[in-house]
């Protein structure tokens, strides 16, 4: 946000200019946008309140009678506000632009490179879909068996993510920062493999 | 002083530009009326027909045009917006279109001695709408909203857009059809919980999901199909016909633009009727010759079975992708013509496990709502704020012909997304950038948008360039770009060439081209402005002649304003407004005294405490 109003000249520190009530270029970090602190675990139930409360003050088709500026701040807005609600209600994307803008670095990461705890377990499920593809029916409950126990990985983790958001949401961390980022790659990984155990061939 | 009284509020219109039938609605204090035309009727067929002489007919005289002289006239022509022609193949083996030779990246129709584009026929259509709504309102209108299926694509808006240009108004926004019925039917009900709107429309089928919550109409998921509609039942039937006809009489009329034409007409009049009785008879008559064919609503249903499933697929992925169950949806609203069919009320019923709502006519539903819109707008219509999503994943094709989204479909509009692009060559100093549509993973598979060429990057080593590109879907689901250079901060140029559809230049040469009707039009509407105030500041006039203001006045005064309204009164029935107005200017200069009188005596009345 621009220390000046664009309209009036006079300091304008808000969304709307307090002196003439223009509205001014948003911010665009989410959690600025949303005035609310970055956090891992924000309440989502407020969040939710704010995202209408904001829709009712920036939407374009309130400002269908204003000047072509105003009109572009409030597209330019809600644009931003749509864009962060989806973000900051998600948590994995959340999680990701928390990385990002904490400076760790989110690239793709390769789900080529097999953790070795779970090198046995990708292994097995390979097979299965094998001897399945080749007619073999007794590969099925063995199928099923794994995917259970990939789901049953992914609750575990996602507890643990919990913890995790809690504790950066507490103190800042860097570690934690660096251990959720770890624990995200992990459970990507596991998404895969329940992807791949639940796109099981027909019985033929 | 009479003049404060009948000063012009802007009126915003909400128009439904439909694929068979055309409406258009104002907000009328607090509740949405839909208009009706100069023949009485409140549909205007979306048909057009240009006669030898040149004349321009559109709605219900064109309608019997179609029938007499169908090489001059269009009807549907909503199928052909915003398409190639490859994309319309389909059409046209259904419908009689006679696309012009050359049509390679903007199709035109022929219509007697001329050929069209799809946005120049539509803003026929839209200028008779115009037409009756200025007549009706006895002001100008400019500013409107029109309504889309809510499966519309980049394209189809943009020349939806560009008809409304054309027919000389601004479209302050487009609005997706089923959320435009939501907006009718929630404000009317002020309900609140999750509802689904069913909209099977001539040539369209969408359905959304929305949550209504204090005003907030929030659309969750979208879906549909654009080549799924009414016209497709119409089509089995005439088949049918068609076949029948070539068996019994020997003849194949299928050739005859006349006579489908005609047979067209009375195979939706039995349709139609089939909704009410369980039998119906199909009643052609040709040259001397009749067809008869019974009709029972049980073969209709079974041939019809296949289109109402279609639209079942649809719905149970908007479910899906809305993160709601049946168990969950509160209400079902039913739009367009097609929903009276009774099988599809039951197969929505059945699905949704909900009694559909059909209070409010489902051909009229969706320009109520644009008119709620351009309420909202123009803001007549306080505390309703609509929500609504892209319906179609944004992507760039990326090496390889793979796509990359960057907004994904069901995204709450406005939206944005931001990609950085860098050249592969050394020296290089532009970027071309192929944005595509659809859910599909290679480029090929999806609707091409738009190439961008971003031009004036300065010369350096391959992979050093960073330009950043900003792609915003605004609340119209119309997309913007800009770019700039991530290491100057400046501006960078970008070249929008639509895939399908016209370039601004071509838009403004067709506004040029219809200035000539246009001045026709806006003279009507400036007449029925001036009578409006004439109308207002001689009832005025004539309430003030009985107040005791009246009788303090001179009989030079009092002369004076008689011949004055006199004069108006002659005036009025000019058809020039400069006239009508130079008149009420007259009249209102002569009043100057007696309306001070009148003050001066609701003065005095309001001293002594008692009313005048
Ligand atoms: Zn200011």
């Amino acid at each position: 946000m621009s220390p000046t109003c664009w309209n009036c000249g006079k300091p304008a520190p808000s969304r709307f200019c307090a002196e003439c009530r223009a509205l001014q270029p948003p911010a665009s970090d989410y959690f600025a946008f949303f005035e609310i602190p970055r956090a891992l675990a924000p309440d989502l139930k407020d969040l939710e309140k704010r995202f209408y409360a904001l829709s009712r003050q920036l939407h374009p088709d309130l400002f269908s009678r204003k000047s072509a500026r105003e009109q572009e701040y409030s597209l330019e807005s809600t644009a931003i506000l749509n864009d962060a609600y989806r973000v900051l209600k998600d948590p994995v994307a959340r999680t990701l632009y928390v990385l990002k803008q904490e400076g760790f670095d989110v690239g793709e990461q390769s789900t080529k490179d097999v953790p070795p705890e779970l090198l046995e377990e990708v292994f097995e499920l390979n097979m299965a879909l094998e001897e399945l593809r080749m007619g073999d029916e007794d590969a099925r409950p063995q199928l099923e068996a794994a995917r259970a126990r990939f789901r049953k990985m992914r609750d575990e983790l996602d507890a643990d993510l919990q913890r995790q958001f809690a504790g950066w949401d507490a103190s800042q961390r860097a570690e934690t920062l660096a251990a959720v980022r770890a624990l995200l790659n992990r459970r990507k990984y596991i998404t895969n493999l329940i992807d791949k155990a639940s796109h099981v061939p027909d019985r033929v | 002083m009479f003049q404060i009284e009948f000063e012009n509020q802007e009126k915003v219109v909400g128009i439904d530009l439909g694929t068979t039938n055309s409406l258009v609605a104002w907000m009328n204090l607090t509740k949405p009326e839909v208009i009706v035309g100069e023949d009485g009727d409140k549909l205007v067929p979306s048909v057009v027909s240009i006669a030898s002489d040149g004349q321009i007919i559109v709605g219900n005289a064109a309608r019997q045009e179609l029938i007499d002289h169908p090489e001059r006239s269009i009807y549907s022509v909503k199928r052909l917006m915003g398409r190639g022609v490859e994309d319309v193949q389909e059409e046209l083996k259904l419908f009689p279109f006679r696309i012009a030779a050359g049509s390679e990246s903007v199709i035109r129709v022929v219509l007697g001695e001329k050929t069209f584009t799809p946005p120049e026929v539509s803003a026929l259509i839209l200028r008779q709408l115009r037409k009756n709504a200025e007549e009706a309102l006895g002001a100008t209108v400019s500013k409107c909203v029109i309504t889309v299926p809510a499966y519309f694509n980049d394209a189809q808006r943009q020349a939806t857009r560009d008809a409304g240009r054309i027919a000389g108004l601004e479209v302050l926004r487009l609005v997706n059809e089923p959320t435009a019925a939501a907006l009718a039917y929630g404000l009317d009900k002020r309900k609140e919980g999750i509802i689904a709107v069913y909209d099977l429309g001539g040539g369209t089928f969408d359905i959304s999901i929305l949550k209504l919550q204090d005003g907030i109409f929030e659309v969750l998921a979208t879906n549909g199909d654009t080549h799924l509609g009414g016209d497709d039942i119409d089509n089995r039937l005439l088949r049918i016909a068609l076949e029948d006809v070539k068996s019994e009489w020997g003849e194949d009329l299928s050739a005859s633009g006349e006579a489908v034409q005609t047979l067209r007409r009375d195979v939706i009049r039995a349709k139609e009727a089939l909704s009410f009785a369980p039998v119906v008879t199909i009643e052609f008559d040709w040259h001397g010759k009749a067809y008869r064919r019974e009709i029972t609503r049980e073969l209709f249903e079974s041939l019809i079975t296949d289109i109402v499933d279609r639209t079942l697929g649809p719905c149970r992925d908007c479910m899906r992708d809305a993160g709601v169950t049946p168990e969950q949806i509160d209400e079902v609203v039913l739009v367009g013509g097609s929903t009276r069919i009774p099988m599809v009320r039951s197969a929505v019923e059945v699905l949704f496990r909900a009694k559909p709502h059909t209070e409010l006519n489902p051909d009229e539903v969706v320009a109520l709502g644009a008119a709620v819109q351009a309420g909202i707008l123009s803001g007549t219509v306080e505390n309703q704020l609509l929500l609504d999503v892209t319906p179609l994943s944004l992507g760039i094709e990326m090496y390889g012909g793979v796509v990359s989204k960057i907004i994904h479909r069901n995204s709450t509009i406005p939206a944005s997304a931001g990609e950085t692009f860098t050249t592969g060559v050394d020296g290089q100093t532009n970027v071309l950038i192929h944005v595509v549509q659809g859910e599909r993973e290679l480029a090929k598979d999806n609707r091409s948008l738009a190439r961008f060429d971003l031009k004036g990057i300065d010369p350096m080593p391959a992979g050093y360039a960073r330009v950043e590109v900003r792609f915003l879907i605004d609340a119209n689901g119309i997309l913007n770009v800009t770019a700039r250079d991530a290491r100057t901060g400046k501006e960078q140029s970008v070249d929008v060439k639509p895939s399908y559809g016209l370039t601004d230049e071509q838009v403004e040469a067709m506004i040029e081209a219809s200035i000539d009707h246009a001045e026709d039009d806006y003279n009507a509407a400036q007449v029925a402005g001036a009578r409006v105030d004439a109308d207002a500041i001689l009832a005025a006039t004539d309430k003030a002649k009985r107040t005791d203001a009246w009788v303090e006045l001179s009989d030079e005064e009092r002369q004076k304003i008689t011949d004055a309204m006199n004069r108006l009164q002659l005036a009025y029935h000019s058809d020039d407004h400069h006239l009508i107005q130079a008149q009420i200017d007259v009249l209102n200069e002569v009043t100057h005294a007696l309306a001070e009188n009148m003050m001066n005596t609701a003065v005095r009345g309001a001293l002594k405490g008692t009313h005048v």
